[in-house]
């Protein structure tokens, strides 16, 4: 009875992780829960890999005599990989949360890919239903390993331009379906008993090789959904690595995760109105050259404090942040300039496009940072009406979400997609670097219209103008 | 030991995604990149499997890819939880206690 004790421990403790992960993504559902809930699931996690261990007393064959090696191995890379990783995570900049996200989700599909790897080499994976699952685990693993550090490149500046050249959408399918075939050979080749290491190195050469292909020639602006995607990838190797291994905790973490990869990845092409299968295999720069040209008007220069004196006069003031504040590192001269406003009784808030930023919510973490209360913090479908009541609208480094071509010229790539309704706003001023396009290479009529003016500068560098000239006023003028 | 059966682990599978789907579905466009690393670090219990691998393995070869997958596994995890706890701290609603993680000018 006794030599069941372990197995029994290690059974009840993935159980126990399994619920607490579950549970704490389900307190996610609000900001005041959301902390306690990710130490909820830390908990779960923390408990699991203890109870992991306990599986040494369950060890026969070669592996016994190296038992007490591999058990330091294990330690050594718990320690190493989770230390490196820790104070990374620590001490990253908040600007550069999309890269971080994508490198650790890399891991991730490193390691499904890993363990996969072992299982194939090792001969462990026998049967058709596992072998076929263990080839799959593999393979979108091994995708997700690579194109994650390539979407890390491109988000780190290390790979600066999309990498294109002509055919490549042929060669990246032929790439493609050499794996897919190689796949099936070797789930073909089960009935012999044996598979080639050599088969097996190619395996996953091209599927690594398919994920690097697949990311490279992928934009700026297209990375929220190609990091959910990603996600989503390594969550379905986890998945699937959790049926090789019969270790239902890891079934159910992986799904839990590639479903709600799935979702964002919908919300985010939702959100640009194009479909998932065209943020991968088109590409925004190549539609471009299409859009409309003739745009009347002229662009209105003014000066920082002028935008700033205008905006303290001012009732009510939206703001929408995009890129370009992040990248000049400017919330917290933002955050500075709207506390400087509010002390004059003028109503702020932000508006914030699903799209805005490189991931996924990425502005609304830069407020938070900043110390911006989320109570100020408007999205899309919630604030948009209000621009046309509203006396300012204060853009901030960003362009393609706030285009109204999006929705008056059928002829624009972005032409349909959602757009924040800042030209309704009876004044708008735009904080920008300088004249050039978005990263769709769009223009932009709003620019051009009798209500705009540009703003030109870095934008933490022009909040300290504004907030220079509003102090200026002194409280006298309030 | 436990045993899954194919399709044991398909309806695993299916109920576990729809749960997650549901459960994502209820977060708050505000909270999405917590959410994305959050989710993130869940994945990051693949861990435990290279742990089983890494303790199973009988040859070089296998110890040295069970190795690399707990080190990446062990990264994935703990610098998912770094930096999601780090995120979720920072939101704040309006009149609460300000605990300024970086140097404020007072206005």
């Amino acid at each position: 009875m006794l030599h069941v004790l372990p197995d029994i421990c290690t059974a009840f403790a993935d159980l126990a992780a399994a619920f607490l992960l579950m549970y704490g993504l389900h307190r996610m559902a609000s900001p005041v829960t959301a902390p306690s809930g990710i130490q909820v699931a830390g908990i779960g996690m923390a408990v699991a890999i203890l109870a992991s261990f306990l599986i040494m007393f369950d060890i026969s064959g070669g592996a016994r005599t190296l038992l007490a090696e591999n058990a330091g191995l294990a330690i050594l890379a718990l320690v190493i990989g989770g230390g490196i990783a820790w104070v990374a995570g620590r001490r990253v900049a908040m600007t550069a949360m999309p890269q971080m996200v994508a490198i650790y989700n890399g891991m991730g599909g490193g390691a499904a890919g890993a363990i996969a790897a072992v299982e194939l080499f090792g001969g462990h994976a026998t049967g058709y239903a596992a072998l076929s699952v263990t080839l799959a685990g593999a393979l979108i693993g091994a995708i997700s390993f690579s194109g994650s550090i390539i979407a890390w490149a491109k988000l780190q500046e290390v790979l600066k331009i999309p990498l294109r050249f002509p055919g490549q959408r042929i060669f990246n399918a032929a790439i493609f379906a050499a794996t897919i075939l190689l796949g099936f050979y070797l789930l073909w080749l089960e009935h012999t008993g044996t598979l080639a290491p050599q088969l097996i190195i190619a395996f996953f050469v091209l599927a690594m090789l398919a994920g690097i292909l697949i990311t490279l020639p992928i934009g700026g602006a297209d990375m929220p959904v190609i990091i959910s995607i990603y996600n989503a990838f390594t969550g379905l190797a986890v998945g699937l690595e959790g049926f090789v291994l019969q270790n239902p905790a890891l079934m159910i973490a992986g799904m839990v995760v590639g479903a709600a990869g799935l979702m964002l990845t919908l919300v985010m092409a939702k959100a640009m109105n194009r479909s998932v299968s065209n943020v991968v295999f088109a590409n925004f720069g190549e539609v471009t050259k299409s859009g409309r040209t003739t745009i009347t008007g002229e662009l209105k220069p003014t000066d920082p404090a002028d935008a700033g004196v205008f905006m303290r006069y001012a009732a009510k003031v939206i703001i929408v942040p995009g890129y370009g504040l992040a990248a000049a590192q400017g919330q917290q001269k933002l955050w500075e300039f709207v506390q400087l406003l509010q002390a004059s009784g003028v109503n702020v808030r932000f508006a914030i496009h699903p799209v805005a930023g490189r991931m996924p919510g990425q502005m609304d973490v830069l407020l938070a940072e900043a110390g911006v209360p989320y109570d100020m913090i408007f999205q899309l479908d919630d604030i948009n009406d209000d621009f046309a009541t509203t006396d300012v609208a204060l853009v901030i480094g960003a362009n393609d979400v706030v285009n109204p071509a999006a929705r008056t010229d059928k002829s624009s790539p972005i032409y349909g997609m959602p757009i924040l309704n800042v030209d309704k706003a009876k004044q708008v001023y735009v904080l920008k670097r300088g004249t050039g396009k978005g990263y769709a290479g769009i223009q932009n009529e709003l620019f051009y219209s009798p209500n705009c003016n540009m703003v030109y500068g870095d934008a933490a560098a022009t909040l300290a103008k504004m907030i220079e000239a509003v102090r200026g006023l002194g409280k006298a003028a309030a | 030991m436990i045993t899954v059966s194919f399709f044991i682990g398909i309806y695993i599978f299916m109920l576990a995604a729809f749960a997650g789907w549901i459960i994502i579905g209820r977060v708050p466009a505000i909270l999405h990149t917590p959410l994305m690393s959050g989710s993130n670090f869940v994945h990051g219990i693949v861990v435990i499997g290279g742990i089983y691998v890494l303790l199973q393995a009988a040859t070089p070869l296998e110890q040295s890819i069970g190795f690399f997958a707990v080190l990446l596994g062990a990264g994935n995890a703990a610098g998912g939880f770094a930096v999601t706890e780090r995120m979720l701290a920072m939101f704040k609603i309006s009149g609460a206690p300000v605990k300024p993680h970086y140097k404020h000018k007072k206005a």
